[in-house]
């Protein structure tokens, strides 16, 4: 690749979304409209996808998801874009149909960068199972891609975020850490072999998982992705119940914990533990971890609840299939604190 | 004592800190490095790592997006370097959870026209529910007991309030007097050790 083929990065990925402190203010004054009682997720859950129902045996999932890059390949922004924004799919159960791109681009920048962003992403949306259908493109100063997506679903098989149960254990499918080492990449720090495990994980779609998941009974599930690891669990405990979360069985990537040590910082992370504090304890965990915790992940992996006498096989069939899943943790009745995390057993 | 400033206006994170580990390792052991950022959560990331690291740090606020973060390493003595900076700089605690409590007592606010006063008192709601940092804890008795209600025109702020983290509490008593216990629409009921004691806890106490 030529150097001028390559993309700028400034905060890339999902370090670029908005606080979630942020967003609630605004989404809790908008209009809600009159019920419909076909939308089976969308109205006051913080979902990752809106769910309808269009039959008895069949609802459509819909979700987008787009953002700046965050590696300096375009071809490989188009992946990890087109991977996140499908992601959400395999969230709530579903199968992917159909996608339509979503362009960001300055008219000045070679269309050689585009085209190979756009091939990323629709090589994803094949494996995917699904069709690339169109698109919408805007001249902008900065590159941004992503997709708007639809899948189907049956209104049974729907798995939603927040109906995890007291014991369940908490299953992680990718490793934490990709924010960070994105991060230290952009001044120079992360080796080629990091980068190379952090793309590989970024680039993989969450289908495997999700199919896997379907042979076994998953009470809620969500993709950990821009909030991190925390936010997204307390999405998932939705203030009712609380978790205990074993520092030791994360999955994450070793050089990340040493970028963190050196203090190479998202502030998409800062604003992720600001937005928790007060909600999570921890017990005896390194500072690294900690920040590895509230590291917003770009296609990030899926985390599921599960109850404890399925764990063994899914976790089984997660792991032979080549996925670095761990068993991270236990839901539990509502504890004095929302999420513990203890740094030794 | 050698001091070091690093302009890092206008640079993402981790630009700031990177650039202040590197002018800390041109200290070579001790001095004072200040730098200047545009956003609060570069100046959270600073102290963190400062934090960490040991250092004595503080961070002030110079201006609508200008914060200034001071850092002093080694064996300099952090009183030389106060006295170094031209304004007395601001500890930044590491617990930012100085306890904020904001007691209602009425569904009007001030004395004169009570339509008015009713009028005040959602506005003061609202603009409450905007601000960076909000309170820890919302106390409404007495009068202020209909503001949690159901039909108050306070509810949705209330909510929102209550969505990002803020304790909402209501006087049970209040509401049994009120008739009003099954519309309690937002936050908890509570009683008067605990008005007591989130008063007697508190840093800074709000009354409007």
């Amino acid at each position: 690749m030529s150097s001028d083929e390559k993309l700028f990065c400034t905060g890339g990925g999902c370090t670029a979304k908005l606080g979630a402190g942020v967003l609630s203010r605004v989404l809790s004054r908008l209009p809600k409209g009159p019920m419909d009682e076909n939308l089976l997720v969308g109205y006051d859950s913080r979902d990752d996808a809106a769910v309808y129902r269009i039959s008895e045996d069949t609802a459509i999932v819909q979700t987008l998801d787009f953002f700046p890059p965050m590696v300096d390949d375009p071809y490989i922004f188009g992946q990890i874009a087109a991977a996140n924004a499908l992601s959400d799919i395999y969230a709530m159960g579903g199968t992917v149909k159909t996608a339509l791109n979503i362009v960001c681009f300055p008219e000045t920048m070679d269309l050689n960068i585009l085209g190979a962003i756009m091939q990323g992403g629709a090589e994803k949306v094949i494996e995917a199972g699904g069709i690339l259908a169109g698109g919408h493109s805007i001249a902008d100063q900065s590159v941004k891609y992503g997709l708007s997506v639809t899948g189907i679903v049956h209104p049974d098989r729907i798995r939603q975020n927040n109906t995890g149960k007291p014991g369940d254990h908490l299953i992680l499918t990718k490793r934490l850490g990709v924010g960070i080492l994105c991060t230290a990449n952009r001044v120079g720090e992360a080796s080629e072999e990091a980068m190379a495990e952090a793309i590989a994980s970024m680039t993989t779609l969450n289908k495997q998982a999700s199919e896997i998941a379907s042979a076994y009974p998953v009470h809620a599930c969500t993709d950990v992705t821009g909030f991190g690891l925390i936010g997204h669990l307390r999405e998932m405990l939705d203030g009712r119940l609380s978790a205990a979360l074993y520092a030791e069985d994360i999955p994450v990537f070793p050089e990340a914990l040493r970028h963190a040590d050196e203090f190479l910082l998202t502030a998409a992370g800062q604003r992720n533990r600001n937005n928790a504090e007060g909600f999570v304890r921890f017990e005896n965990v390194p500072f690294a971890m900690e920040e590895i915790v509230f590291d917003p992940q770009t296609s990030g992996g899926l985390l599921f609840a599960v109850p404890g006498d399925a764990v063994y096989g899914f976790l089984s069939a997660l792991q032979s299939s080549g996925l670095p899943a761990k068993d991270i943790g236990v839901i539990t009745e509502k504890q004095d604190i929302d999420i513990l995390v203890k740094g030794n057993k | 004592m050698m001091k070091l400033t690093v302009d890092a206006m206008g640079d993402a994170c981790p630009i700031p800190v990177v650039k202040t580990k590197n002018a800390i390792k041109e200290l070579g052991g001790s001095g004072v490095v200040v730098t200047s950022v545009d956003n609060e959560i570069a100046v959270q990331n600073l102290t963190k790592m400062a934090n960490q690291k040991g250092y004595t740090v503080s961070s002030q606020k110079l201006g609508d997006r200008h914060f200034e973060v001071t850092m002093v390493i080694g064996d300099a003595a952090p009183d030389t370097a106060a006295s170094d900076t031209t304004k007395e700089p601001v500890v930044c605690t590491p617990d930012r959870r100085s306890k904020t409590v904001v007691v209602i007592s009425s569904d009007k606010m001030g004395n004169g026209d009570d339509t008015l006063g009713a009028a005040l008192m959602k506005a003061f709601i609202f603009a409450l529910s905007q601000q960076d940092t909000l309170p820890d804890t919302i106390l409404f008795y007495n009068g202020g007991a209909r503001l949690t209600c159901e039909n108050a025109p306070t509810l949705e702020d209330l909510q929102s309030l209550e969505a990002q983290g803020v304790e909402i509490l209501t006087c049970g008593t209040c509401l049994n007097h009120y008739g009003l216990t099954d519309q309690l629409k937002v936050g908890g009921i509570t009683n008067m050790y605990a008005i007591v004691e989130k008063q007697t806890e508190a840093d800074k106490i709000i009354r409007p």
